[in-house]
C-alpha cells in the first residue's frame, strides 16, 4: 500500500533551485532514507511532504491525500520531527508529551504502547524541563512527541546529525521497531554509513535524486572493480597512488584507500609503482564498494 | 615558544568542575608537532569543555595544560595567538568577500599588510578561488566555505589548529578533499587537533583519544586501538568503549 508518493516536485527560493523535479513512492511499513549532504534539498522535500511548504510545481500525496489541497487530512496522519529541536523548552518532558497528544485529540495512555520502549528511557526525567535535557534525550523526546498521535507516516529531518556513533545506532534500532508496527518512516541523513539501516534509499544531491534503490543494490551498481590499498605510510600513499597513470580514482576510506583502475592498468602495476616510491607493508585486495563509493562516483560524474 | 622536542600540547591531570559536576576528570596526554590528533568521545563526554580549556577560553579547575609552550591558565592570551580554531558553524562573515575575510583575520592576528597580501594570493591560488576573491562568502557553495574557513583558521600560521567537527553535513568527496587540506597543513608542521562523529575519519588521524565520562579511556594509533579492542574498525572500538559505560550507568 502506498503511503507517500510524489511526482516531479520542484521548488525554488529566488534564483536558487532547491528541488529540481523529484519523484518517488514509499509503501506502508517502509523505512526510507534520503541520503545527501547539506544543501541537497532534503529539508525542502520533507517540509513539502509535511504540508509546511508549497511546491512550485509537481504534486505529493500522503496516505492518499494531497499535501496542498487536503493538508488537514495529511497533518492528522503525519508525525514530523524537524531538524532543529522544536519542543517547548519550558515545559517538562511529560507536559510536552501530553501537549502534543492533546493537540491531536488523543491521550498519551491510548497510544502508550507505541512509545513505551523509548519513553521508558525518559521516564526518570519526566519532571525535567525539555530545555535541560542532554542532546540524546531531547532527540528521544522529540520522537515520542512525533509518535504520540499514532501517525501512519513519520518524517524525520536529520534525526542523527551531531549525535555520536552509539546513540545513532540506538536511534536506528528504534526506527526498526516503529516500522515493524506498519508505520512508514522517511528519514534524511548526511551520514552515508546509515544507508544500510534503511529498506530503500535515495541518494540526493543538488535538488535531484541520483539513484533510488535498496542499499545493497545501490552498492552493487558501482560499475568498476574496487581495490583496497594500504601501506605503512598512509598519508603519503594517497598522492603516490594517484601519481600512477591508469589509476582512475583514489580516495581515503577509513583505514585504506579505495582505488579503481583504467582497463590498461591493475594492482600489479600499482604494487611495483609503490615499491619504487619506497612504500612498505603494501596490501592490495579487492573490496566490495559501498554506498559512499557510489555517491562519489555519481556526484562526480554528474 | 616551544622547542622542537617539547610537545605542542601537554596536559597533566587537567580537570574542570561546574559546581558538583565534573566535566573533565584529570586528563593527561601530549601531542607532538605536526601530528594529526583525533579527539573522540560520546555526546556529553567532556570534549568541548576540554577543548575550550586548551584554547584558553575556560580556566581549568585543577591540573595543567600547556599549548605551544604557554600555560592555558596563566597565559591564555599568548595561547590564543598561537592557535587557530574552526568549528562546524564557520566563523566567516557571509557579507564580506573572500579577500575581506582573509584581511580581517590577518589584521586581528596582527599580521602586516604585506604579509596579508602575500598570504592572500597564496591561499586563493591553493584553493583555486582566484576568480571568487571578490565574491561575498555567503554566496559560495558549502564545500568552498569550509575550505576557506580552514584556510582562515591557519592564515596566521598557528602552531596548532583546533577543528571542532569540521566536516559535518558535507558530501563525501568534499569531506575527503578537506582531509587532504588537513594532511597538507600537518606536513607543514601545523599540529591538528580534530573532533568528529565520522568514525572513518578517526582512521585518518595519527593518534586518537576516546573520552568517556570526562576521562580519556583509550589513546593510541587507530591500528593499535583496533588490535587492542579486537575490532574491525574505529566504529567498533568506539562502540565497545561507550557501551561499557552505558551498561555500567
Amino acid at each position: 500500500m502506498v503511503r507517500v508518493s510524489f511526482s516531479e516536485l520542484a521548488k525554488s527560493y529566488g534564483s536558487q533551485q532547491a528541488l529540481k523535479g523529484v519523484s518517488l513512492t514509499v509503501g506502508a511499513g517502509e523505512l526510507f532514507g534520503i541520503i545527501g549532504p547539506d544543501g541537497a534539498g532534503k529539508t525542502t522535500l520533507l517540509r513539502i511532504l509535511a504540508s509546511l511548504l508549497l511546491p512550485d510545481s509537481g504534486s505529493a500525496q500522503v496516505c492518499g491525500y494531497d499535501v496542498v489541497r487536503q493538508y488537514g487530512e495529511v497533518r492528522r496522519r503525519l508525525g514530523y520531527m524537524p531538524g532543529c529541536f522544536s519542543l517547548y523548552q519550558d515545559l517538562t518532558v511529560e507536559e510536552n508529551l501530553q501537549f502534543f497528544a492533546r493537540l491531536f485529540g488523543t491521550t498519551v495512555q491510548r497510544n502508550y504502547d507505541l512509545i513505551a520502549d523509548i519513553y521508558g528511557q525518559l521516564a526518570p526525567f519526566k519532571d525535567r524541563r525539555a530545555g535541560k535535557l542532554s542532546g540524546g534525550m531531547k532527540q528521544k523526546l522529540a520522537l515520542c512527541c512525533a509518535l504520540v498521535h499514532r501517525p501512519e507516516v513519520l518524517l524525520l529531518d536529520e534525526p542523527t546529525t551531531g549525535v555520536d556513533a552509539v546513540s545513532r545506532q540506538e536511534f536506528w534500532q528504534m526506527l526498526d521497531r516503529i516500522t515493524a508496527q506498519g508505520i512508514t518512516v522517511v528519514a534524511s541523513t548526511p551520514y552515508m554509513d546509515e544507508a544500510a539501516r534503511c529498506h530503500r534509499i535515495a541518494l540526493m544531491q543538488s535538488g535531484r535524486f541520483l539513484l533510488v534503490d535498496e542499499p545493497h543494490q545501490v552498492a552493487a551498481s558501482f560499475p568498476f572493480v574496487m581495490w583496497g590499498v594500504r601501506a605503512a605510510a598512509m598519508h603519503r600513499l594517497l598522492n603516490d597512488v594517484r601519481s600512477l597513470q591508469g589509476v582512475q580514482s583514489a580516495y581515503s576510506f577509513g583505514d585504506s584507500l579505495h582505488v579503481t583502475f583504467a582497463p590498461s592498468c591493475g594492482p600489479g602495476q600499482l604494487r611495483s609503482h609503490l615499491a619504487q616510491c619506497g612504500h612498505t607493508e603494501v596490501e592490495i585486495a579487492r573490496v566490495p564498494p559501498g554506498v559512499e563509493d557510489v555517491f562519489i562516483y555519481l556526484d562526480y560524474e554528474g | 615558544m616551544t622547542t622542537d622536542s617539547e610537545p605542542v600540547i601537554y596536559t597533566e591531570g587537567l580537570t574542570k568542575r561546574f559546581g558538583a559536576f565534573t566535566a573533565v576528570r584529570g586528563i593527561s596526554f601530549a601531542v607532538e608537532r605536526g601530528e594529526i590528533f583525533g579527539f573522540l568521545g560520546a555526546n556529553g563526554a567532556g570534549k568541548t569543555t576540554a577543548m575550550r580549556m586548551l584554547c584558553g577560553l575556560s580556566r581549568p579547575t585543577a591540573g595543567i595544560a600547556r599549548v605551544a609552550g604557554y600555560d592555558v591558565a596563566r597565559q591564555p592570551e599568548q595561547v590564543k595567538r598561537c592557535i587557530g580554531y574552526m568549528s562546524q558553524r564557520f566563523s566567516l562573515y557571509g557579507d564580506l568577500t573572500v579577500r575581506e575575510n582573509l584581511k580581517l583575520y590577518g589584521g586581528i592576528y596582527g599580521m602586516s599588510r604585506t604579509h596579508i597580501r602575500q598570504k592572500t594570493a597564496h591561499v586563493l591560488q591553493e584553493l583555486r578561488l582566484d576568480h571568487e576573491a571578490d565574491k561575498l562568502v555567503g554566496d559560495l557553495p558549502l564545500g568552498w566555505k569550509q575550505k576557506l574557513a580552514f584556510s582562515v583558521a591557519i592564515f596566521h600560521e598557528p602552531q596548532v589548529v583546533f577543528l571542532d567537527e569540521p566536516t559535518g553535513g558535507v558530501d563525501p568527496l568534499t569531506r575527503r578533499r578537506f582531509w587532504e587540506l588537513i594532511y597538507g597543513a600537518a606536513e607543514r608542521g601545523i599540529t591538528v587537533f580534530v573532533t568528529t562523529h565520522y568514525m572513518d575519519e578517526a582512521e585518518y588521524c595519527d593518534r586518537v583519544s576516546i573520552m568517556v565520562d570526562g576521562e580519556i579511556r583509550a589513546l593510541d594509533t587507530p591500528r593499535r586501538l583496533r588490535q587492542q579492542f579486537d575490532a574491525a574498525g574505529m566504529d567498533e572500538v568506539f562502540r565497545k568503549l561507550v557501551r561499557v559505560r552505558q551498561a555500567g550507568a
